[in-house]
């Protein structure tokens, strides 16, 4: 982790330093960039065993407690997004 | 929607590449992820820097948001109470410390092996990808659905790293510090949560 926020420090300051200037294309390298990353993920989970054995096993479990977990997060920020919408459409 | 269908194309062509060794060295995969991750880390650094308005936006945030991480442990509790509804044969406290691991899966998976077995830690491992997985490819469709906070709420203890980049790119730079934020506070509660969860 700490390898990670150094390395968005040295973005940030490379950022910063080149901040007189506007990069178009970050947008479109951010979009590519993250096909490539899902992209080697899949790969990495196609060739580990154990996810792919304990798929059929223990799938279904996963599965819904999984799902579980996101429904509720879903339901809980979507419930703060409107209080926040609610509280900045009062203010302007 | 199409952009969550591209994600989910190249996701399952990895798959597909992966499970058929279609890729010659590909024992070296984990490494090429990372550095792709590094680099769109660093990616999301420049943005920020680059971006002369984002520290006074910052200043200007919203001190609700600082709630969202709360939301993500409770809504994520709450839901995976009313899922052990379904599974008779787990305990609320088992399946408690599977959701606490909240797209946390190498830590969650670890803890939990240890003290309840690989069973359950298989099942945290994969319930906590799939977490992580569901984020990475429905976030565009999230946030037309349920506003820019559900990705970050469902990214979970990834929204400071893995998550980020697709969080950037789908909800927007604006909320780039509430991901850092939340991401870097779900994060430290995993280990928390987990082993409090495995004791009770």
């Amino acid at each position: 982790m700490l390898q990670i926020i150094l390395i968005m420090a040295a973005g940030i300051a490379a950022g910063w330093l080149l901040r007189r200037r506007t990069f178009k294309w970050l947008d479109t390298l951010l979009t590519v960039l993250v096909w490539a990353l899902l992209f080697f993920l899949g790969v990495e989970a196609g060739l580990n065993p154990s996810v792919i054995a304990g798929l059929k096993e223990l799938g279904v479990e996963a599965l819904l407690l999984g799902i579980a977990g996101i429904a509720g997060s879903i339901v809980a920020a979507w419930a703060l997004w409107r209080v926040i919408k609610r509280k900045e459409g009062g203010d302007q | 929607m199409k952009g969550s269908l591209v994600i989910v194309a190249f996701f399952i062509a990895g798959i597909v590449i992966g499970v058929l060794h279609l890729l010659p060295e590909a024992s070296g995969i984990g490494n090429v992820s990372y550095v792709t991750l590094c680099a769109l880390i660093f990616l999301v650094g420049f943005m920020i820097g680059n971006d002369a308005n984002i520290f006074k936006k910052f200043r200007r945030l919203n001190r609700l948001y600082m709630l969202l991480p709360i939301m993500t442990i409770v809504g994520t509790l709450a839901g995976c109470s009313i899922a052990t509804l379904m599974l008779p044969h787990r305990s609320l406290s088992e399946c408690l410390a599977v959701g606490s691991g909240m797209g946390y899966y190498s830590l969650s998976s670890v803890l939990i092996t240890q003290s309840k077995g690989a069973a359950l830690g298989t099942v945290a491992l994969l319930a906590n990808i799939v977490r992580e997985v569901i984020t990475l490819l429905g976030a565009p469709l999230m946030v037309k659905w349920f506003g820019p906070l559900s990705p970050i709420s469902v990214g979970g203890a990834t929204t400071m790293d893995t998550t980020l980049p697709i969080i950037t790119s789908t909800c927007g730079k604006d909320f780039v510090i509430v991901s850092i934020f939340h991401g870097f506070i779900v994060d430290f509660s995993v280990p928390l949560l987990v082993t409090t969860f495995c004791e009770l």
